[in-house]
């Protein structure tokens, strides 16, 4: 349902109204802005001095850059082995043994039941124990983001193949296919275009994710941008927070459309009897921080 | 074992916190995000954009960003203060940007509910004579909001995940600043770590199981 149907075309009576509401919403959200500014204004925030070192390209070579790649790194190494660990999980579940599929369903539950913080505590405490001394912090962040978000992919995966029709199957295996070959030829490739949008909104997740990494000393966007960079240009720290949460913003946006351009593409496409798995609520329903 | 028996009380009383700090969140995210949904179904575009607008850049913004900008922006540097004493004046500033960053995902829920009321409805509604906040709140939002318990418990279910990221915004007292505190003192402890998962899960799973529940019994007949 599109918004519009909510209300008639309106009348000359009606126009007045929603002009005049136009007229007092604008005012309203225009004096909330003004507020804020002028907020800000009074705490000096506006003053060129401390908005300055972001124009000079040693910010960004020293601090925010160094902490993007990180960032990036980190959500590329957890991206790449939680679509593995959904992956793998994902079709244990759908197995026919029950001695595969009961372990694994248990281990998905209980990886998405964990808060993420404390499961990133507890391995950024344990690595030492287990492997000797060391700076443990992206490996926490790492393993705490695969596993979970591992988790929470190899329910889209097990969606995505039961999204298939069951004709399908049953057409394979009645042209003689074997279990693996269903699978591997009929199921997954049309499952996984049905999974594209949901498995690309949960890497939005993840990457935005990262930042817990803040909290153990990760260095990642967060950490170079508002904590060590505050610390260096002193007074900096609002203007330092709005640049990081411009660039938070337009990268998970960035990504966001292409899930939507991909829903919209794999709603059209011929190529799957699947229908789209939805993506949980726009990034949350599953969880994320 | 014996750790987590030790450090029972504390944790209880760190655990306490985050129930404390859900409690507050839910109420005040529900609020704010039927304020935001009823903003970007409404037929004023300012309204709209603006509920848009919120919506796109809180949902993208880590919520860890939120808690520490609330915390080190906000109060330390423009002086948001809810309370002379350090601990409260951080439980109320996590509390208030855990519900300013769960409001926005409760409006894609209850956008997403109204989505899947059918056009004859709002018609029905117009044609006899209802105006928009008439069938909004007497048509649209009832049935928006039955087909969004299920969605809607998975919010809430992540939003009482979340309160362990209230350490971001300086506030020391939770389940996760207190089992960090607990690991300094004995190192990495299993049964401390599934004692406190084992809390959350047992607070997460009944609504799980009752949203589930709630949401087959609404559910309204098409």
């Amino acid at each position: 349902m599109s918004t519009s149907v909510l209300f008639d075309a309106p009348g000359r009576r009606g126009r007045l109204r929603n002009h005049a509401l136009t007229v007092v919403s604008l005012i309203a959200v225009a004096a909330v802005v003004y507020g804020v500014y002028r907020g800000f204004d009074a705490k000096g925030q506006w003053e060129g001095k401390i908005w300055e070192p972001f124009l000079q390209w040693e910010t960004w070579e020293f601090y925010i850059i160094p902490g993007l790649i990180g960032t990036l790194r980190a959500a590329a190494v957890a991206a790449v082995l939680a679509l593995a660990f959904g992956a793998i999980f994902g079709l244990a579940r759908l197995s026919d043994h029950a001695w595969i599929r009961v372990p694994a369903g248990a281990v998905v539950e209980v990886f998405r039941a964990i808060p993420l913080l404390l499961l990133i505590f507890f391995i950024f405490y344990l690595a030492p124990v287990l492997m000797g001394g060391g700076d443990y912090a992206f490996m926490a962040v790492v393993v705490g983001l695969m596993l979970y978000n591992g988790s929470v992919l190899a329910e889209v995966v097990r969606a995505g193949v039961q999204a298939v029709p069951k004709g399908q199957s049953e057409a394979a295996y009645a042209v003689g296919m074997r279990k693996n070959q269903v699978m591997r030829l009929v199921l997954l490739p049309q499952a996984v275009t049905a999974m594209m949008p949901a498995i690309v909104s949960q890497l939005v997740v993840l990457l935005k994710d990262t930042a817990l990494g803040y909290i153990i000393a990760y260095v990642d966007l967060l950490n170079t941008g508002f904590k060590i960079l505050p610390a260096r240009f002193f007074g900096s720290l609002i203007p330092a927070a709005i640049v990081i949460g411009i660039i938070y913003v337009a990268l998970n946006m960035a990504l966001s459309s292409l899930a939507t351009w991909l829903e919209g593409r794999s709603r059209r496409s011929r190529k799957t009897a699947a229908k789209p798995v939805t993506p949980a609520v726009a990034g949350m329903g599953e969880g994320a921080a | 074992m014996d750790e987590l028996i030790t450090y029972a009380p504390d944790l209880g009383l760190g655990f306490l916190e985050n129930v404390k700090l859900a409690l507050v969140a839910l109420v005040t995210s529900l609020v704010i995000g039927t304020i935001l949904v009823a903003m970007r179904v409404s037929p004023t575009p300012v309204l709209r954009a603006a509920g848009t607008i919120y919506v796109n850049v809180v949902r993208n913004t880590p919520l860890t960003l939120v808690l520490a900008f609330s915390a080190l922006g906000l109060s330390d540097q423009l002086g948001l203060v809810f309370s002379g004493e350090p601990r409260t004046n951080s439980f109320w500033l996590v509390a208030m940007g855990l519900s300013l960053y769960t409001a926005a995902f409760v409006c894609e829920a209850l956008r997403s509910g109204v989505n899947t009321v059918p056009l004859g409805q709002a018609e029905a509604a117009r044609a006899i004579g209802l105006t928009f906040s008439q069938s909004l709140t007497m048509i649209i939002l009832p049935q928006a909001f039955r087909s969004v318990v299920a969605p809607l418990g998975s919010v809430i279910i992540a939003m009482i995940k979340n309160t362990t990221v209230a350490t971001a915004g300086g506030f020391l007292a939770d389940a996760a600043a207190v089992m960090k505190e607990t690991f300094d003192q004995t190192g990495a402890s299993i049964p401390i770590f599934l004692g406190i998962v084992v809390a959350f899960m047992v607070l997460t799973m009944p609504i799980g199981f009752f949203t589930g529940w709630l949401s087959r019994r609404l559910a309204v007949a098409r």
